[in-house]
């Protein structure tokens, strides 16, 4: 293990070996910050996810985090992965179209996925398909508007200071 | 009878409930203090010198708190089950001996007395948990029906071998004064020291005091029976608690160390609550002690203990005492014999039982040291 | 013992499942925190985890503050370990804008942040041990953890909330007298250590409530995305101070605790011992503490790169990630996700509770450790 903060699993095996694994999905693999970064289509994350997981080689078993990216003309689904066993990190990055603001739930491949996913619905109104309950996670029932969003406004609420 | 008997009743009533309820607002006190000095820290120190005020002004603000009853809870029942627990244990009083004499009702059957309003108790917690319409109190109550009906079997099977015993000195074996003279010489501790703590241990579930405090357990049921109450029917409840603890003490004391006999106590009289009420203290200051590091059983080890250890115990020691007591006295042996044997044979059944009971300790503590390598 | 039961049923009688809420008031719940239990008799049959109520959209906050103002927001996150958190903070940020950090800078972070980790272990001690129904070590507890706040506020001016850790550095050198005092404090934690042991650790009572229960395997409990010492309990070998070294950690000697049951005794052992871990790591960091600098050099605003960041740090209680979204340029994040360790790990709450006691439920949460400001954020 090197004691190099920055980009230290980033090694040319790792990288071929993943593109080897991936095969015939259509998908860039290339560095990205320190990890090795994924961009694939909506279509393809819970195929990808399953091979990344399950092939012994990279063994992605411990889903660090999903985040939801605000892009404005578009959104981002990000999956944070990490190898316990090989101490490989692996980011997927996931374009989708506001019209249709909807992605497969990895839910099946990771049970971590649960609330993350929720959160993502919650804040961002990013629809995780296959998800057993979709209700809102940290917000309160019958929230209005997405707060994640950058057209969300933050309401003022005037403070009363009394007569 | 004429009025003077009748105000003298009341006199004497007045005075012995009221005393009870100074003693509890000591015992409060006095828990809060040790528990504060066993954990490092000074307890109540503002109100009053020393903060011996503390619990008078916390009785004065429960008993001007707004006294709040659930909506949907069963009114009759609500209110009626503070004084369904606080009766039966203030009655109890009537029939303990202060002194030689110095004693409200002497009534020959005084254990079996007790043994039923000990009993009691339970009912009223149902009522309260039942009658709260509440998940919490129900569970409560559910919990301490369990426990303290488990619990009564020993702590009565142990009055009893008392009971049993006390006969070879007294034609009057369930009259606690007469138990008391009859430990003149040797007080029972020494004769059966294994129904004493079998008598502890269900004295302290009675109470449901840590280890066994199952039925409140604020971490998991936020105080059980008692959750809906607010106000000076919680302090009813809490008074009873307390009064029961200084009740077991007291009976403690009674069957076991002698009540009020002690060095010089047949020249002065007035020695005599002084010596019942300091050996009643030192069992509340074991409470204490036994309550500040030790953690909470769950249900089911509460159950297994009892129903697997303690209750069997207590009809192993049962049977000792009557058959140790039924051949002595058939044989007329004489009674130092009597109580030498018995004392004897108590002494070895307790340094089995340690002995089976560290063993065990100590082969599951090897498991976890194992576990962990020895640190 | 082995939770073994046989329900014995009356074929005539009829039985009903009983609900019950707990929280968001509930003395054991760890703050804001509701779950609705499903019982049968004493038993668990489902559990419904409800967070949210401390939600105050850090997340959200961060878009609107300077890269400078952020560490703040990131101490009241997880209030229990603030400079832990913000140490993961000025990391991120220390990448992107890949920053050199002077070697003393380095150490006081490393000393406050372990320190910051025992005070939140024995924190766990206490409360674990309120769970439970002991007094005791709730007091021990605390008063450990009081004296390491009184040291972090000589050292920051603030017992909890710091903001101490600058990007590049620290906020201010240590105070004079830093070193005897820290010195001094390491015997008292030492002391206290032993006390909080002998409490605990061989109390029958408390071996019978927590061995066995809520165990999950290594599998599993990874599967949950559960980091920190629940999965090491577990026997999983994931501590990022050793499997990705940051700061100075890998000069350092420390070993990583690890439990083989996966039960919520061992869940205990592992913080107990990761507490002697941390007082070996602070010792070594006080014979090494050089002298020098403490802040490197960085721009006076802060303008990290274009680019997407995740950094993460072992906390106390997991693996605590950020990760910093920035379009370059701006003074502003674009977006920055924190994935919070109690967060994932509450996640794995319920299948640790099927089928234990409603007495165990307490226990079972007590062990995961959580704090609700970084789950709900």
């Amino acid at each position: 293990m090197s004691t190099d903060n920055f980009n230290q699993y980033t090694t040319e095996e790792f990288e071929t070996a993943t593109r080897a694994v991936l095969g015939d999905i259509k998908a860039t693999v290339e560095p990205n910050f320190g990890e090795l970064g994924i961009v694939c289509d909506r279509s393809d994350i819970v195929a990808i996810c399953k091979i990344v997981k399950q092939d012994p080689g990279i063994s992605m078993e411990y889903l660090r985090s999903i985040s939801v990216v605000d892009w404005v003309e578009h959104m981002e689904v990000v999956y944070h992965l990490s190898s316990i066993k090989h101490m490989n990190r692996i980011v997927i990055k996931v374009v989708i179209p506001l019209e249709d603001l909807k992605i497969d739930s990895v839910i099946t491949v990771w049970s971590g996925a649960d609330w993350h996913e929720r959160e993502g619905h919650d804040l961002f109104g990013v629809e995780f398909i296959g998800h057993p309950d979709m209700s809102p996670l940290i917000l309160y029932e019958g929230f209005e508007g997405f707060p994640g969003r950058k057209s969300f406004e933050i309401p003022v609420q005037e403070t009363f200071y009394g007569d | 009878m004429n009025i003077s008997d009748y105000i003298s009743i009341f006199a004497i009533v007045f005075v012995m409930f009221n005393g009870i309820l100074g003693s509890v607002l000591v015992v409060i006190y006095g828990e809060r203090k040790v528990l504060a000095r066993l954990q490092q820290r000074i307890g109540p120190s503002r109100t009053g010198p020393w903060g011996i005020l503390q619990t008078l002004a916390d009785a004065v603000k429960l008993v001007l708190k707004e006294d709040i009853r659930p909506q949907n809870s069963d009114r009759i029942i609500f209110y009626l089950a503070p004084l369904i627990i606080f009766t039966p244990i203030f009655m109890l009083w009537v029939v303990l001996p202060f002194g030689s004499g110095l004693v409200l009702g002497d009534i020959d059957l005084g254990l079996f007395y007790v043994s039923a309003l000990l009993g009691l108790s339970v009912v009223g917690m149902v009522a309260a948990g039942w009658s709260s319409n509440s998940k919490y109190a129900m569970l409560g109550s559910a919990r301490s029906a369990a426990q303290l009906i488990s619990y009564e079997l020993p702590l009565i099977l142990s009055i009893l071998s008392v009971g049993l015993f006390a006969q070879l000195f007294t034609d009057n074996p369930f009259n606690l004064s007469s138990i008391v003279n009859a430990q003149a010489g040797l007080p029972f501790i020494f004769v059966m020291p294994l129904a004493f703590v079998l008598f502890l241990i269900g004295g302290l579930a009675e109470t449901a005091r840590i280890p066994f405090d199952i039925p409140h357990a604020d971490e998991e049921i936020v105080g059980g029976a008692f959750v809906e109450y607010s106000g000076i029917r919680w302090g009813a409840f809490q008074l009873s608690e307390y009064t029961g603890l200084i009740t077991m003490a007291f009976l403690a004391s009674i069957l076991f160390l002698g009540g009020w006999s002690g060095p010089f106590s047949d020249k002065f009289v007035w020695l005599q609550p002084f010596y019942i009420s300091s050996k009643t203290a030192f069992i509340i200051l074991l409470a204490f002690w036994i309550r500040a590091p030790l953690p909470r059983l769950r249900i089911d080890q509460l159950m297994a203990f009892a129903w697997k250890a303690i209750i069997p115990i207590s009809f192993a020691n049962f049977i000792l005492v009557s058959l140790v007591v039924f051949i002595g006295d058939r044989i007329s042996l004489p009674i130092f014999q009597i109580q030498l044997i018995l004392g004897l044979l108590n002494l070895i059944s307790m340094i089995a039982l340690a002995y089976l009971l560290t063993s065990r300790r100590k082969r599951r503590l090897a498991v976890y040291r194992e576990r962990w390598g020895e640190k | 013992m082995e939770t073994k039961a046989t329900v014995i049923r009356d074929e005539n009688s009829e039985t009903a499942e009983l609900r019950i809420n707990m929280g968001p008031q509930h003395p054991a719940t760890h703050g804001v925190f509701r779950m609705v239990l499903t019982l049968d008799g004493e038993r668990v049959v489902t559990v419904e985890p409800h967070i949210g109520y401390l939600h105050r959209g850090s997340e959200k906050l961060t878009e609107g503050e300077n890269f400078q103002q952020i560490t703040t927001l990131f101490d009241r996150l997880d209030y229990i370990s603030n400079f832990n958190n913000e140490w993961v903070y000025v990391r991120t940020v220390e990448r992107a804008m890949e920053v050199e950090i002077p070697e003393r800078a380095e150490f006081i972070r490393i000393i406050l942040g372990e320190l910051n980790r025992i005070a939140s272990h024995f924190l766990f001690y206490g409360t674990y041990g309120l769970d439970i129904g002991a007094m005791n070590p709730v007091m021990i507890g605390f008063r450990e953890r009081e004296r390491i706040q009184a040291l972090f506020e000589g050292v920051s001016g603030a017992r909890m909330m710091h903001n101490y850790f600058r990007v590049g550095g620290v906020k201010e050198d240590l105070p004079d007298g830093f070193v005897p005092a820290i010195n001094a404090l390491l015997e008292h934690l030492k002391k206290g250590y032993e006390d909080a042991k002998n409490i605990l650790t061989e109390s029958e009572i408390f071996i019978e409530r927590t061995a066995g229960i809520g165990a999950l395997d290594a599998e599993r409990t990874l599967d949950y995305g559960v980091t920190g010492p629940v999965l090491r309990a577990a026997g999983v070998d994931y501590d990022i101070r050793k499997a990705d070294p940051y700061s100075m950690y890998s000069d350092l000697d420390f070993s990583v605790p690890l439990g083989s049951h996966g039960d919520c005794y061992d869940r205990y052992m592992v913080r107990m011992l990761e507490i002697e871990q941390s007082i070996k790591i602070i010792e070594q960091c006080i014979r090494r503490l050089p002298d020098g600098p403490i802040q490197g050099k960085v721009s006076r605003i802060l303008r990290p790169p274009e680019g997407d960041f995740f950094v993460h740090g072992e906390n106390p209680r997991g693996d605590l990630g950020v990760y910093l979204v920035s379009t370059g340029g701006t003074v502003r994040p674009y977006r920055l996700k924190i994935r919070g360790p109690s967060f994932s790990n509450l996640m794995a709450l319920s299948s640790m509770m099927e089928g234990a006691y409603l007495a165990d439920s307490t226990v079972i949460l007590g062990s995961l450790d959580i704090v609700l400001g970084e789950v709900d954020r």
